[in-house]
């Protein structure tokens, strides 16, 4: 699936300056002093949401301060990665490394935590590299069973790396370089996505039209960002993004790049639906119906936009296409994420707590990956070919 | 010949094609017979490679082309095909020979064998009929070419007069006619020319000659008709001991052949320079339309239904008032099939013995159920085949697939195939004609025996487990899970998910007249559990407290339309309407590529007493003379489309796909069972 990735449509665009700065920049937001939980002491609450909210809070200048003088300069991947390092290696600790950087989606820096189990495995024969990929990658799902990107990063990267004939034909080392080899392309294609997407995207956003978005998605900003330096004319409406405000950190970071936002409750959607022209999304996962699990909200969204024949396009990268199919709300594990409503609540009331919905293929217009534009039943064909 | 036979090994993928792949590119260009005798050889393996790696989810090459890939000189020595394919038993490179053998043992047999009467002309009433036509064409083609080839080389001379000689040996009356027609394309090669046939030969060339102009069809079509009619001539003129024999029996034997063979058989009989007119004065549109196997038969064709009556083996009257919009498709008065069927036990000595049984049992109900109809049959088949011996003088894969053909169209008239009979009949048929030749009669049967197993356990009995694995986790606590009718997987999913301690009640929906579900109730409720029972006239009242909706499925169509037992499009309808999720459990094997709009185009017609009388209510007899009134035409129905908006997803052998994806299925592994 990857080999027809379209990531190719940016060796044609030579980016001036990417907006998208590359992981070792020192100019991306410092990553989170406090050390990464744990993974496995996630009682109930989705360690997912707790990375996001990590990377994503709405971060004041003070606590910035702070941030910047506990944090020490992360080492270079290279040191960490290089399979000669004394100290036995553990994924989780290369995942967390990974993890740390702001702009790496939880996939993303699984693949590569994976990828370095590669480099650095001891084994000799393919049997047993195999067994340690698998190893590490059950680790890496154990630790945080609510992130979909996560699980689904991890299976595609063990099809993806594993499914190739060259392994029964050369000899171990040969094959273990080649296996290096497709690792580094997947972890490349995947680091590329996001502006890949971007790429793909400019074409369906049109001068003064009104753009609805909902929640914090990196890959919605990336589109925005580069809609607007191709100076197109747009304005976007953010949804607030209740209970983690993550419209709030969006519509600061569209503000600063001088695009015009407006700020509606939740609550406000089908009362603006006239005024938008498209809605765009992000996604946890992909699903095999073609529908996407996202942020609580999505799909009412989606049912008002549906209702009002607006177009619903969702961004996501391939590496979050998850072999699951739900067939309502309930079907799925819930991903669990407190929820500050600013008083107490009342004894005896209960708290939805969900912190996502699934909303089904019909609502869905297009979904933009890195494997191009897609329609939503695509997502289940390139599932087979790649699963089956 | 030998390099002829090499690539057929090579070119079989052992790999899984993923996106457009020319079906066996030409790899063996290079294997062509080198020689000069004529311009013919090296254009053949053009035309012969796609009839093994045909199959039926790419399209075929067009005919025309396999046709006009048969050189110039083949046409001109017309008979050849029917004398250079006298037997060579001996030799395993000719296998596949287009096998006519003159007065041997068996001439209805022999007639099998014959291109113009494959299997597949009588599977009319089948939408796989095409893929195996075209095999069987572009075999046919491929064999008479590689004769001519093989005629012309001089290499193969002494082959040819080893041949001639044991045709000598065994059937003398014949070998005149083999050695004529011999000698008129090579004039060098024999000398064995017997006079008596000269006019018959002279015939044959002459219809050949005009003909070599005409379009493709029609001149394959008139060839056809000049080796018959020579045959026929030669059978009249040797009139010796097995011609005695033949003429009558296949005479008797006419419900087998087609019509316009038989016909030509008699003419020609009378008087031998009839056919020559006969095929110079048919118009060829005619013989196109003859031609191209009719994709399915239709019954309001008078025409047709006449003929298909006429090589019937059941007895077949046909209901008589039948609903407008139903009329293409076949409807016999009830009751009158099933005893004229036992009658006819000991006439039917070419039907084995277990299809035979099995075809009674589909036409008294006694075997119901897509997997159960198909394991029977398949069952059935593995039975024939190890019971099978090929004849002396033929070819097993040819003889074999003949025969298969003959169970089929019986088993067909006994009841319409559903939709995974003929998947598993084009699986076991493509692995008839993909048997390696180099394999001895009893290997073959061994190999194809272990295949049906195969196919059984992985395609059916492991894909209902599988199935079963996949949905269960679908089912939650507390559920409330609704069924309509009784479909066995549904009913293995069921219990193994009580089995598993799943907390969840049961909605059997029925309906009449079958009322299959009252059997899936009786086997959950002898397991304990907890289970609802009502007709289908209560859906939309019971579907309100459904969670989830379970169905079995006949088929799945490229579409994602499901074709299902009657009634099930309503149940999806409704738990739509109530958003209910429906999940279809069906198994991969009946996927298929075809699609379908509505339950009209194809559809199969119960016994319309059946809903006219209602058992134990003995004062319901207003419709009991319903059938000598005009006026009234009652329809029964056995399937229905589900569109597939209804249904949520396809719990399949590969895993839960949604309706859109049924076609990635097919493309990707209908062609990987086949070349299994």
């Amino acid at each position: 699936m990857w080999r027809r990735s379209a990531s190719f449509v940016l060796e044609k665009y030579q980016l001036p300056s990417s907006p998208m700065e590359s992981p070792k920049s020192p100019q991306s937001p410092n990553p989170n002093p406090n050390p990464i939980p744990n993974l496995n002491s996630t009682h109930g609450i989705s360690a997912y949401y707790q990375t996001r909210a990590e990377h994503h809070g709405v971060v004041t200048s003070d606590w910035l301060a702070q941030a910047q003088a506990a944090v020490e300069p992360p080492s270079p991947p290279s040191e960490r990665t290089s399979p000669g390092s004394g100290k036995p290696f553990s994924v989780i600790e290369e995942f967390n490394y990974w993890r740390k950087k702001p702009d790496l989606a939880e996939a993303v820096a699984a693949i590569m935590a994976l990828a370095a189990v590669i480099r650095s495995s001891n084994g000799t024969t393919m049997m047993e590299l195999e067994i340690e990929l698998k190893t590490a990658s059950d680790a890496l799902k154990k630790g945080d069973r609510s992130s979909i990107s996560l699980s689904a990063g991890c299976d595609l990267f063990m099809r993806y790396v594993t499914r190739t004939s060259a392994l029964e034909y050369e000899d171990f080392n040969a094959a273990k370089l080649r296996l290096i080899e497709r690792a580094e392309r997947f972890g490349e294609i995947s680091l590329k996505a996001r502006r890949t997407i971007a790429m793909l995207s400019q074409d369906f956003i049109f001068d003064g039209c009104t753009i609805l978005v909902h929640g914090f998605s990196r890959v919605v900003l990336e589109i925005l960002k580069l809609a607007a330096s191709n100076r197109k004319l747009f304005r976007v409406f953010c949804t607030e993004g209740r209970p983690d405000r993550t419209g709030l950190r969006l519509s600061n970071e569209l503000a600063a790049l001088g695009i015009p936002v407006k700020l509606l409750i939740d609550s406000a959607v089908a009362y603006t639906m006239d005024e938008v022209d498209m809605i765009f999304v992000g996604a946890d996962g992909v699903v095999e119906s073609g529908g996407i699990l996202n942020m609580m909200g999505t799909y009412q969204i989606a049912l008002v936009a549906h209702s009002m024949n607006k177009p619903v396009y969702v961004a996501a990268e391939s590496y979050k296409f998850a072999r699951l199919y739900p067939l309502d709300q309930k079907d799925l594990e819930p991903a669990i994420r407190p929820i500050d409503f600013g008083v107490p609540i009342p004894s005896g009331v209960e708290v939805e707590e969900c912190a996502r919905d699934y909303t089904p293929p019909q609502y869905l217009t297009l979904l933009f990956t890195d494997l191009g534009v897609l329609t939503p039943s695509v997502v289940s064909d390139e599932l087979i070919r790649l699963y089956l | 010949m030998d390099s002829r036979r090499a690539p057929r090994t090579v070119i079989d993928p052992k790999v899984r094609q993923v996106g457009f792949v020319t079906p066996g590119a030409p790899p063996a260009r290079s294997h062509s017979v080198p020689t000069d005798a004529c311009s013919s050889p090296p254009r053949a393996p053009d035309f012969t490679l796609p009839s093994n790696s045909l199959s039926p989810v790419m399209i075929p090459p067009a005919r025309h082309a396999s046709a006009d890939g048969i050189p110039v000189l083949t046409r001109a020595s017309a008979p050849v095909p029917v004398p250079s394919t006298t037997p060579n038993p001996p030799s395993p490179l000719r296998r596949d020979g287009v096998q006519i053998p003159i007065g041997s043992y068996n001439p209805s047999e022999s007639l099998g064998t014959s291109p113009m009467r494959s299997p597949s002309s009588r599977m009319d009433g089948l939408e796989f009929s095409e893929d195996m036509s075209m095999v069987s064409s572009s075999r046919l083609a491929r064999s008479s070419s590689a004769k001519a080839a093989a005629a012309s080389f001089p290499g193969t001379n002494t082959e040819m007069m080893a041949a001639g000689k044991v045709v000598g040996n065994v059937v003398p009356a014949k070998s005149s006619l083999t050695t004529a027609s011999v000698v008129k394309t090579l004039p060098g090669l024999s000398d064995k020319g017997d006079g008596s046939l000269a006019e018959v030969h002279g015939e044959a060339a002459g219809i050949a000659k005009p003909l070599k102009q005409k379009t493709s069809k029609a001149d394959r079509r008139a060839l056809q008709e000049a080796q018959r009619a020579a045959k026929a001539a030669a059978r009249e003129a040797g009139g010796g001991k097995p011609s005695g024999g033949t003429v009558p029996s296949n005479a008797a034997k006419g419900e087998f052949g087609k019509p316009s063979q038989k016909k030509d058989a008699a003419s020609v009989s009378g008087a031998n320079v009839v056919p020559e007119k006969k095929v110079a004065d048919r118009p060829p549109e005619k013989e196109r339309k003859k031609d191209v196997p009719h994709p399915r038969m239709q019954f309001d064709d008078q025409h047709r239904v006449e003929k298909a009556k006429k090589r019937a083996v059941v007895n077949q009257s046909e209901a008589r008032n039948r609903v407008e919009l139903f009329r293409h498709l076949p409807q016999y008065v009830h009751g009158t099939q099933l005893p004229d069927l036992e009658s006819k036990f000991f006439q039917l000595d070419h039907i084995h013995p277990s299809v035979y049984k099995v075809g009674l049992q589909y036409l008294s109900g006694n075997i119901t159920g897509g997997n159960a109809r198909c394991i029977a049959m398949l069952l059935a088949f593995r039975e024939a085949i190890k019971d099978y011996s090929t004849p002396p003088e033929k070819a097993l894969v040819r003889d074999l697939t003949a025969k298969i053909g003959n169970y089929v169209s019986f088993l067909i008239e006994c009841r319409p195939l559903s939709i995974s009979m003929g998947n598993a009949i084009k699986f076991l048929k493509s692995r008839i004609a993909k048997l390696p030749h180099t394999l001895s009669e009893s290997e073959a049967k061994f190999t194809l025996q272990s295949d049906i197993d195969r196919f059984i356990n992985e395609k059916i009995l492991l894909a209902e487990k599988v199935i079963v694995r996949h949905a269960v986790e679908k089912i939650r606590n507390g559920d409330v899970l609704l069924t309509y009718g009784w479909s066995s997987v549904v009913e293995m999913l069921l219990l193994y998910a009580h089995e598993s301690s799943k907390q969840f009640r049961v909605v059997v929906v029925d309906s009449r007249p079958k009322l299959e579900g009252k059997a899936l109730l009786h086997r959950l409720l002898s397991k304990g559990l907890n289970c609802t029972y009502t007709h289908i006239n209560a859906v939309s009242y019971i579907m309100h407290e459904v969670t989830r909706v379970f169905l079995g499925a006949s088929s799945v169509l490229s579409n994602g339309t499901v074709y299902s037992r009657v009634g099930t499009a309503c149940v999806a309808m409704v738990a739509h309407a109530f958003h209910v999720p429906i999940l279809i459990c069906c198994e991969a094997y009946k996927f298929h590529e075809r699609v379908q709009l509505d339950s009209i185009c194809s559809n199969e017609l119960g016994d319309p007493d059946v809903i006219s009388v209602v058992p134990g209510r003995k004062d319901l007899d207003h419709l009991d003379n319903w059938a000598e009134n005009e006026n009234l035409q009652l329809l029964n129905l056995t399937y229905d489309a589900t569109p597939s908006d209804y249904v949520s997803v396809i719990v399949t052998d590969y895993g839960l796909i949604p309706p859109t994806s049924v076609p990635v299925i097919v493309r990707e592994y209908r062609r990987e069972q086949l070349w299994m």
